[in-house]
């Protein structure tokens, strides 16, 4: 039957020229339609002899098949090209900059960094973290402390006063965190292991003095613990903090009148024209005070000094955080400038851990 | 405190090398803050002769010398001194040689077309004056070829250490000496003074009159040199004086001064012609007034002690003379003084007066009270050296009591406080170098301390004794053990608060500064403080003058210069203490933020992604409701309720609650009058939480987590509009919904806003999207309308609103 051929050849013709999806189903219905060509072939199948059936119904069937899938595959060639042509329609400019994540662009300030990262390395050799009000009185700050009322060592703190209460007595910003220590030995019993890290006040500002700054403390008390504990506590922080493998420290005997003995702490350091390197160099520089608590100190808190004993050392956190980071002055430390807390400040999620190491 | 060389080798025998010596002062206790070498520092200059000096060919003013350095090698030099000339002997410095005076080091150089091979410098050059008005000019005998520091008796070194208050034997080179020879260093040469022979009865007396009052003056000596011949002192004994910064005055005076240094002992002299009577030693009286050697007068109260004569106050005890009796060139009779004061006092009337003196300075450390009679005997020996003259005896008013310390020293101690163990000679050695004396066996020494050591009280002070001259670098290290006990937190709530709100806030991309803890009157007045009690007495400038009563003020003062200075979009922070009263419970822990301009928590600036808005209250609540999470208050029961303190917008801002009686903080736009009173510029936005009113949560058995409950069936979402008056609370809308079923309803979010066109004027429309999960069963669509219908009833009812049609 040569129409059944004439008909295959027009159909995939007219499928093959549907120009959209549309005119696809306008050939399909045409065809396959309930009154299609194609349709009306599959009709006359019933009224044919056995043998006619056998003859023409594959291939009036092979018709349709083809038809079919001729339209099938036209229409996904058409929905694909449709697809390609909306997406080229909805591109758009990947360069254009997108907002910054507001975790990159905040910062937690140098001081509050290094107060973490000594909290993880003294956190490790089991030390809490004891604090005290900035607000304190003489008794505190000075005279539990061991420095005699009117005694030349009072002079050397610039100390910032309040008016006189009813009683005469003065309260005093703090001017060092030992008032802390007495707050933990009066109110803790040996043994006794602590930082104290805070803010302290002395009047006086000049280019390396600013009337507050920050200050961390260490104090050991208890049965056993003597100075070469002490050296051996320091050496230990000063190379975990600044994360060297070794650091060379020099303890020269000085006065505090709080220790006994008494001494300052120098660490050896190469300086360049703005940086200090610790383990190397022939240079020392001086980091810290320290020394065995003084009797009277201990008795002051109710301790007896020939059955307790310990030591305390005290340095400046902005000063560390200065020859760890970097910086050259300290009065940007309390300025805010955020220039400053952009380039010297740190990412909020990069938290000190000894772990994941201490700085970034 | 300094001194040369040469001057402590007057009292030590020692080989050591400067450096050697000046490690072991720093070593020891006794920290070398500078040493002078100018020895050092000027080897390279040398005496040379200049052969000739003829004109420049180019230059009027310069001459081109040839010089001879001294070995034998002329070397052409062109120089524009005008004394320069032939035959003259000047300081020569070669081509390499670092000049001090100009900062440079010198080289080869042509000056005007002719080769100079170094340099005839000035004094200033060496920087040893400020005349370069020619070069030095040299007497014809000085040796050519020598060093010329060494010539000029340049050549002491100058060791200036940073006396800790603790150590007033250490005011004297003497002292200084007794220590470097307890450390090995060489021998200390203990020269106790002799005594001078009076010659007749001292006539001036003295009387310590106190009365009831304590009595400020434990003793005083006197005595009288009759027909001594004062002047200019001898070569020696100024360039001592003047290596150390002291000006010579007279052969009297200097004498007093030399000994204060060498000995550690203050000394006065009084012109005995011109004191009227005898001496008295009392307080001062209120509004009495003294000229003192200073030049300046001094009005003194009672509190003060003087030395006074018939006519009045002629001398202030121990800190400084008086003018009208001070020692002079034509002074023949003079009064030597030499007392013990009450140490405390002194300091205390030096600070009142502002007087810083060399006598001060060791009275108030306390000076050695057994010295008092021999420093007299010293000074007598010095003027009869000197001056000539007759002595008298020696009168003494008071006591002298020299305290007798014996500490009780087990050997053991030692090693308890240091870990260092130690034999007995050895700790003993030391201890006697130092002039203590130790008796008895290891466990049961007697230690005796020498009358100079006010500051050795017990045995830890012992213990240091003995340990700063071996060396604190001889103490082993030992391990610290951690211990066995369990890993603990160490920070207590409010620290874990502090650090988690500081990162907190950061990630919400605000910037922390770290503000001073005091602002001016004004700002603290302005933000509720300005209470008396918290007003410092002596502020470092007015604007740091009250303890901060909130952060506010100082990160708004701080936004404002960033913005003076081009950085409007500024998101800040801080997180620290503020003060309601001088009590330790009056001091609080704010974490608090500022935003301005365009300082959005989504991103500064502007931005192509959307419209520019400013900051609003919104992005000050988010900030404080971040704080408050992340420092784990308990979300679900805060409470914000509109308005704030007086700093904020009335209309703009909020107060979060956990019930009227405990505010956490507060949040909004800051107040326009605020904002002009503080010379700063919008829009800017604030918050502030205190992290100690944040209830704890209790305490759990377990770390486990409740078990997870997940639904089997899908959640449905009905979306509701309300109009209702412009005054209710979105919040009192949403608790409506909320609490229609509370177990079936897991969410109420507001998801539209609206006033303007289509709403009735003094209304508005809130649309809420409620979130329903069905517990045992799907829910049929009959029982979710019911619950809508109850959602719509329940919000009518506590709100007044209409469902939007």
């Amino acid at each position: 039957m040569t129409d059944i051929a004439q008909l295959e050849t027009e159909l995939l013709g007219a499928v093959s020229q549907a120009k959209d999806e549309a005119a696809l189903e306008a050939v399909r219905v045409a065809a396959l339609g309930k009154n299609g060509s194609v349709s009306a072939l599959l009709k006359t199948l019933g009224a044919m002899t056995p043998d006619e059936r056998k003859a023409n119904g594959p291939k009036i069937n092979g018709l349709k098949d083809k038809v079919t899938a001729a339209i099938a595959a036209r229409k996904d060639a058409l929905g694909s090209a449709a697809l390609d042509a909306r997406l080229n329609s909805e591109s758009v400019d990947v360069t254009l900059p997108v907002r910054e994540t507001p975790a990159e662009a905040g910062r937690v300030h140098p001081i509050s960094q290094v107060i973490d990262e000594l909290t993880a390395i003294f956190a490790d050799m089991g030390f809490a973290v004891a604090e005290g009000p900035d607000i304190e009185t003489d008794d505190y700050n000075f005279t539990k402390l061991n420095f005699p009322e009117g005694h030349p060592a009072r002079d050397m703190h610039d100390t910032f006063y309040f008016p006189p209460d009813a009683d005469g007595k003065r309260k005093l910003l703090r001017t060092h965190t030992s008032p802390v220590q007495v707050r933990t030995m009066l109110t803790q019993k040996p043994p006794i292991r602590v930082i104290i890290p805070g803010r302290t006040y002395r009047s006086d500002s000049d280019q390396t003095h600013t009337p507050m700054f920050h200050q961390v403390e260490g104090l050991v008390i208890d049965k056993g613990s003597h100075l070469g504990h002490l050296k051996w506590i320091l050496e230990e922080f000063c190379k975990a903090f600044f994360e060297v493998n070794a650091v060379k420290m020099r303890f020269r005997p000085s006065f505090f009148p709080f220790t006994e003995p008494s001494m300052e702490v120098d660490i050896q350091c190469k300086r360049d024209k703005n940086e200090v390197r610790f383990g190397e160099g022939n240079d020392w520089m001086e980091i810290l005070g320290c020394g065995m608590v003084h009797p009277n100190v201990l008795r002051n808190c109710g301790l007896d000094p020939d059955s307790v004993q310990g030591f305390a050392w005290g340095l400046g956190i902005d000063r560390i955080a200065m020859l760890k980071y970097g910086m050259p002055d300290l009065r940007p430390f309390f300025e805010a400038d955020v220039r400053w807390l952009n380039h010297y400040g740190f990412r909020p999620l990069d938290f000190p851990t000894l772990a994941g190491g201490l700085s970034p | 405190m300094k001194f040369t060389l040469a001057w402590l080798k007057e009292h030590l025998d020692t080989d050591a090398s400067l450096d050697e010596i000046t490690d072991k002062l720093t070593m020891i206790g006794l920290e070398v803050e500078s040493v002078e070498d100018r020895a050092k520092q000027l080897a390279p200059f040398v005496i040379a002769s200049v052969i000739s000096a003829e004109q420049h060919p180019n230059a009027d003013r310069l001459r081109v010398c040839m010089v001879d350095p001294g070995n034998g090698k002329p070397v052409q030099v062109v120089c524009g001194a005008p004394n320069a000339r032939t035959g003259m002997k000047g300081v020569f410095s070669p081509p390499g040689t670092y000049i001090p005076g100009k900062d440079i080091t010198l080289g080869v150089g042509k000056i005007r077309g002719v080769e100079s091979h170094g340099m005839l410098v000035s004094e200033a050059e060496l920087k040893l004056s400020d005349d370069h008005d020619g070069i030095i000019d040299l007497p014809s005998d000085a040796p050519v070829g020598n060093s010329y520091a060494e010539y000029a008796g340049l050549g002491d070194p100058v060791i200036d250490i940073n006396l800790t208050p603790n150590r007033p034997d250490c005011t004297g080179i003497s002292g200084i000496a007794r220590d470097l020879g307890a450390a090995t260093i060489g021998t200390f040469k203990d020269r106790p003074p002799k005594a001078v022979k009076g010659q007749f009865p001292c006539p001036v007396s003295v009387k310590l009159d106190f009365g009831a009052t304590h009595p400020l003056c434990p003793a005083f000596g006197l005595r009288l040199v009759k027909g001594a011949k004062n002047g200019p002192s001898p070569e020696w004994l100024q360039k001592r004086l003047r290596a150390i910064g002291l000006r010579p005055i007279n052969t009297l005076v200097d004498i007093t001064n030399f000994i204060t240094f060498d000995r550690g002992r203050p000394l006065h002299v009084f012109d005995a012609k011109k004191v009227h009577g005898n001496l008295v030693v009392r307080r001062a009286s209120n509004g009495e007034t003294l000229l003192a050697l200073d030049g300046k007068t001094y009005t003194l109260d009672n509190a003060m002690c003087v030395i006074a004569d018939d006519k009045g106050v002629e001398s202030l005890a121990g800190i400084m003379g008086g003018e009208a009796s001070g020692c002079d060139e034509n002074t023949t009779d003079v009064l030597i003084e030499s007392a013990l004061w009450d140490p405390l006092n002194i300091a205390q009337t030096g600070r009142k007066l502002g007087i810083n003196s060399d006598a001060r300075y060791r009275f108030e450390r306390g000076v050695d009270p057994a010295f008092m009679v021999p420093g007299l005997e010293l000074a007598t020996q010095m003027v009869l050296d000197l001056c000539g003259g007759t002595p008298s005896e020696i009168v003494v008013a008071g006591e002298v009591n020299v305290p007798e310390k014996v500490i009780d020293f087990p050997l053991g101690e030692i090693t308890r406080l240091t870990g260092l163990k130690i034999a007995q000679p050895q700790a003993r050695g030391i201890l006697e170098h130092l002039g203590f004396f130790a008796a008895g066996n290891p466990e049961k020494m007697k230690i005796a301390v020498p009358s100079w050591r006010p500051d050795v009280e017990g045995k830890a002070d012992i213990v240091e004794e003995v340990v700063r001259i071996i060396g604190v670098d001889s103490v082993p290290v030992e391990p610290f053990p951690r211990g066995d006990h369990a890993r603990k937190a160490v920070l207590t709530p409010i620290q874990n608060r502090t650090r988690k709100a500081k990162r907190a806030l950061a990630t919400r991309g605000l910037i922390e500064a770290v503000t001073w803890s005091f602002v001016s009157k004004k700002e603290a007045e302005l933000f509720g403080g300005g209470k008396a009690e918290l007003a410092l007495t002596n502020p470092i400038a007015a604007e740091l003058s009250d303890m901060r009563p909130s952060l506010i003020p100082g990160l708004l003062a701080a936004a404002q210069r960033n913005a003076d200075r081009g950085f409007g979009d500024t998101a800040l922070f801080e997180v620290g203490q503020i003060f309601t009263g001088d009590q330790p419970d009056g001091q609080f822990t704010a974490a608090s933020g500022v935003r301005r301009a365009l300082a959005k928590p989504s991103g500064s600036a502007r931005h192509w992604s959307s419209t520019a808005t400013p900051v609003d209250a919104f992005d000050a609540k988010a900030d404080a409701l971040a704080a408050l999470a992340a420092t784990g208050a308990p979300m679900q029961a805060l409470q914000v309720v509109p308005g704030g303190p007086a700093w904020f917008h009335p209309g703009r801002s909020g107060t979060i609650q956990i019930g009227p009686q405990n505010t956490l903080g507060h949040f909004g736009e800051l107040h326009p009058r605020m904002i002009e009173a503080l010379d700063a510029e919008g829009p800017l936005i604030a918050f502030e939480v205190l992290l100690e009113k944040i209830p704890e949560p209790k305490a759990k058995a377990t770390r486990a987590k409740p078990m997870l409950e997940l639904s089997a069936f899908q959640p449905v979402e009905r979306d509701f509009a309300f109009v209702v008056d412009r005054a209710v609370k979105a919040a009192d809308l949403v608790r409506a919904a909320q609490n229609v079923d509370k177990k079936l309803i897991v969410g109420v979010a507001v998801f539209d806003v609206y006033e303007g066109k289509g709403i009735e004027p003094g209304k508005k429309s809130i649309a809420i999207a409620v979130k329903i999960q069905p517990r045992d069963k799907t829910m049929t669509d009959e029982e979710i309308e019911a619950l809508a219908g109850k959602i719509v009833a329940e919000v009518t009812k506590r709100t007044g609103g209409t469902l939007r049609a």
